[in-house]
């Protein structure tokens, strides 16, 4: 098995989960979907770069190979700036949840289709 | 020179909405001297222009696009143009008198001058596509001057009637010339009306004619697209006489004459082009006779004549065009005035309507005489400039056979010129003379010279061109004939007596008829009440009604506020998107030389795997997912730190460790359990699009990393250390190379901080205030408030955490670390 192998489906994995996740009703399994969707594009943007073991990009005259720096700095710079998206999306659902008592995506808890869950209607500022 | 003559009035135009502080005097001269400059060199290129040249300025703009800033000055732009420019002033003197204090004067000029500069930017443009950019601008700044009373519901519903209409028509315009730009090869007038044989052979001749048309017409307000003139009179009067008369609705008249030399001379031009005209001219007339108020008429009487130029243009014959040149200047002389003088009525009698007025002529005897000259010529009674050009275009019609039936076109253009004079008389006698009535809503006299001096201006031009019109506007119309027919135009003089011709004949008629329907006006205009033809304003509405309510049905039917159903699509489009890129093209296994997998990296990625799915399936329970995904991050992280990105494991470890503490954070004032809310369809609709989605991205990066393939990183790498001082290039990149990526990484993580804040800031009031204040913890909790074992543990590492982050921040320039992983 190569590690090519493990790496690309690894990305697969994550980015299904991603996607399944991101489609549910309720806010906190969207943000955990949204985690994975940036560990999936991380992975590949670093992956673009092609994989190199035991080469790190330090700089040294003598070295033949190294890893391509580039897409490490982007994705360096991915990281940050996913993380702060989730910081923001956590906040902005807990706030919704806080505002509203629901913490259905579309700031609903009775959509139609959806009672057979049971669980009691809280919409609307108490 | 030309480049700036075609831009002075839309520079100009910010002159009057800064001279407006210092008073209504200021903002009027400004506007009026930026139009007397235009003015003045327009004429200093003139005689260039009547001696046979063809003034020329070439700026390349995007010449990848064929769009150049190209002007040029013939005959026919020269005859435009001085009517914008000198029409424009006249309109400029007027309205300083004709606003109120109330008005807003300073945008009123500012609209007007963006117009002017609009509508003279069609009339020199070289390049199509640079006047199709001036033609919408007429359609913008002209929906701002019909709706400058905004307070007024006509103005408003006026303006968008004519800015649905004319925008359409513009889009059609658009249309019609790139198609004719396609088959000539390019986007210059002047090559395109080189190219009649190309242009008249190729199949999207038809096409490009039908679109071109289409443009035209709606500007010009041609049957079945006139309705809208008419409701654009809600505009101040300065407004209908400039744009509804003189200018803008003779744009799509300009542009069947610019074009002319290309498009005209075959069967479908003169029946689509000639029929329509001629429809207009006599549907038009026939309405505007009935219509009480005088703005109301006079617009209708403009949608007539516009129909009469639209046939001469139409027929397709040198002289046909030669007289349709003529009357163009004749009718923009006489109309204006009339304009004029309605609005002098409107201001001085406090009334349009036709049926409260009268009698005037003794109260008003300088504005009645005006009025009745320029009412006779539009009449087309001798010896006025307005009988020549309609005896020379009945003169036209007299011979002129349509579809092998030679009567239609001389009965129907007498009819016309009947109403026509019925409609002219009737302004003149229903207004000026008759019985004077007590109940004018204002007491009239006669208006200062500020508001009767632009149209006598006018009013002597029509004098003089019908008293010698082979001395006042015949080498005028001469050179713009042979412009418009390219060099075919007819070596005929103008004259007031063209002998005893059949257009004689038909001209005596059509007066005698004219009089006659004013002298039984009663009985006419109750037939044609009895008629009940359908209101074409009714029309237009309801059909633009029932389109916006399909819209929204439609619209609130793809748009049902559903994050999850907007997701699904946007994901499906990317996935069918990637499909078919994937499938149009051939596969090709990669040729790079495959790295083996080490047994601990088969553990971990069995973890990885194990942990994905166990949270997939887990998600229902929160804290379970969280601490499951962050096995995953970790993974990611130690996978960095195998492949050879030490930085990036840094950052993923630090990152996962903060966000996982916020999740926690978060999740204990949220739910702690997702309920089930989707059906199983919906699950499993889901499931399949995750799945498709994840063979895809993972195939992908597959693809990626079997093939080998330059990177621009040789550059970074070999300039890390000399250019940039640092042998950790990750961190150079970033800091050096990149650094202004950085700067805006920065700044969104600055904006997400804020937006956090202002989300927790106020979080203590209103609906979420109350739910914090009734919120009681639902897990266990710890008994104590701060745990002993937590405080000594936080005691003792603090300070050894921010030693260890103070180090590796320090050295991050040459090793792994730096930046964002200490904090």
């Amino acid at each position: 098995m190569s590690l090519e192998f493990l790496v690309s489906s690894a990305i697969g994995l994550l980015t299904a989960c991603g996607v399944y996740l991101v489609l549910r009703a309720r806010t906190f399994p969207v943000v955990l979907g949204l985690t994975f969707l940036s560990y999936a594009i991380n992975l590949f943007l670093f992956a673009c770069g092609r994989l190199v073991i035991n080469r790190p990009p330090l700089f040294d005259k003598a070295a033949e190979a190294y890893a391509d720096p580039l897409p490490q700095a982007l994705v360096l710079t991915a990281i940050v700036i996913a993380f702060g998206m989730t910081a923001f999306v956590v906040i902005l659902a807990l706030r919704t949840y806080l505002e509203s008592g629901v913490d259905h995506v579309d700031g609903r808890s009775d959509a139609a289709g959806q009672r057979r869950t049971g669980e009691p209607s809280q919409g609307g500022a108490a | 020179m030309l480049g700036i003559l075609a831009i002075l009035p839309l520079v100009g135009a910010l002159l009057p909405a800064l001279a407006i502080r210092w008073g209504r005097d200021a903002c009027a001269l400004s506007a009026g001297l930026v139009t007397l400059g235009a003015l003045v060199l327009l004429s200093t290129m003139a005689p260039e222009v009547m001696a046979g040249q063809v003034v020329q300025s070439r700026i390349d703009w995007i010449p990848a696009l064929g769009l150049n800033a190209n002007f040029f000055l013939d005959p026919l732009g020269l005859l435009f143009a001085g009517m914008i420019l000198g029409i424009g002033l006249l309109i400029i003197i007027y309205a300083r008198f004709y606003l109120s204090e109330a008005d807003p004067m300073g945008r009123f000029f500012t609209y007007l001058l963006l117009f002017q500069g609009a509508m003279l930017g069609i009339v020199l443009s070289d390049n199509v596509l640079l006047l199709l950019i001036f033609w919408e601008l007429t359609s913008l700044s002209s929906f701002l001057l019909i709706g400058y009373w905004r307070h007024l519901p006509e103005g408003r519903q006026g303006a968008r009637m004519a800015l649905a209409v004319t925008g359409a028509g513009g889009l059609s315009l658009i249309g019609g010339l790139m198609l004719l730009g396609g088959v000539v090869g390019s986007y210059d007038l002047s090559v395109i009306l080189q190219n009649r044989e190309a242009i008249q052979a190729s199949p999207l001749y038809l096409p490009a004619l039908l679109l071109i048309l289409g443009g035209c017409f709606t500007k010009s307000a041609q049957f079945p697209f006139h309705f809208w003139l008419p409701q654009a009179m809600a505009a101040p009067t300065p407004v209908s006489a400039y744009l509804h008369s003189a200018t803008m609705v003779k744009a799509g008249v300009f542009m069947l004459a610019r074009l002319w030399p290309v498009l005209a001379g075959t069967e479908a031009w003169f029946l689509i082009v000639a029929t329509t005209g001629l429809v207009t001219m006599v549907a038009a007339a026939a309405i505007g006779l009935f219509r009480d108020d005088l703005k109301s008429l006079l617009a209708y009487s403009t949608v007539s004549h516009l129909g009469f130029l639209t046939m001469l243009f139409g027929l397709g014959t040198p002289m046909a065009a030669m007289v349709g040149v003529f009357h163009i200047i004749n009718h923009a002389t006489f109309k204006a005035a009339l304009f004029m003088n309605a609005g002098i009525v409107d201001h001085e009698a406090g009334t349009r309507d036709l049926k409260r007025l009268g009698g005037l002529f003794g109260l008003m005897p300088i504005a009645g005489t005006l009025a009745v000259i320029a009412g006779l010529s539009m009449a087309g009674v001798p010896p006025l400039n307005g009988f020549i050009s309609k005896e020379m275009m009945l003169e036209e019609a007299a011979h002129t056979a349509w579809l092998g039936q030679s009567w239609v076109f001389p009965i129907l253009a007498t009819l016309g010129a009947t109403l026509s004079v019925a409609y002219s008389l009737r302004y003149i006698v229903h207004v000026y003379f008759g019985a004077r009535r007590t109940d004018y809503p204002k007491t009239p006299h006669d208006p200062p010279v500020g508001l009767w001096g632009p149209p006598a201006v006018l009013t002597a031009l029509v004098v003089a061109i019908g008293l010698a019109p082979a001395l006042t506007a015949g080498p005028l119309v001469a050179a713009v004939a042979g412009a418009v027919t390219g060099g075919n135009a007819p070596d005929a003089y103008l004259a007031l007596w063209h002998g005893l011709t059949p257009a004689l004949a038909m001209s005596a008629i059509a007066l005698a008829a004219g009089a006659v329907i004013l002298w039984r006006f009663r009985q006419a205009e109750a037939a044609w009440l009895r008629l009940r033809l359908p209101e074409a304003k009714a029309i237009f509405e309801s059909l633009t009604e029932r389109i916006t309510a399909a819209c929204r049905r439609l619209t609130y039917r793809l748009h049902n506020g559903s994050l999850q159903r907007y997701l699904a699509f946007l994901i499906g489009a990317a996935i069918l998107v990637g499909l078919g890129g994937f499938f149009g093209a051939d596969y090709v296994e990669g040729a790079r030389e495959r790295l083996p997998a080490s047994p601990m990296a088969v553990v971990a990625w069995l973890a990885l795997v194990a942990a994905s799915v166990a949270v997939v399936i887990g998600h229902r329970e929160r804290y379970i997912s969280l601490i499951l995904i962050s096995v995953v991050g970790l993974i990611v992280s130690l996978a960095f730190v195998h492949l050879s990105a030490p930085d990036l494991a840094l950052t993923q470890i630090s990152v996962e460790v903060v966000t996982i503490l916020l999740l926690l954070l978060a999740l204990n004032l949220m739910p702690k359990q997702t309920p089930i809310e989707s059906g199983l369809v919906r699950r499993l609709r889901d499931a399949s699009l995750a799945a498709v989605a994840g063979v895809a991205v993972g195939a992908g990066a597959w693809a990626v990393m079997t093939r080998d393939g330059a990177s621009i990183s040789t550059f970074h790498w070999a300039n890390a250390y000399s250019g940039g001082g640092g042998t950790n290039v990750v961190n150079v990149i970033l800091v050096d190379f990149r650094g202004f990526d950085t700067f805006g990484e920065i700044i969104v993580l600055g904006v997400a901080a804020l937006g956090v804040f202002a989300l927790l800031d106020t979080s203590d009031r209103g609906a979420a205030g109350r739910r914090l204040a009734l919120w009681t913890a639902d897990v266990v909790q710890s008994p104590e408030r701060h745990p002993m074992m937590l405080v000594v543990a936080t005691r003792l590492l603090l300070p050894l955490t921010l030693l260890v982050g103070l180090y590796i921040f320090l050295r991050g320039h040459n090793e792994p670390g730096g930046g964002s992983s200490p904090g």
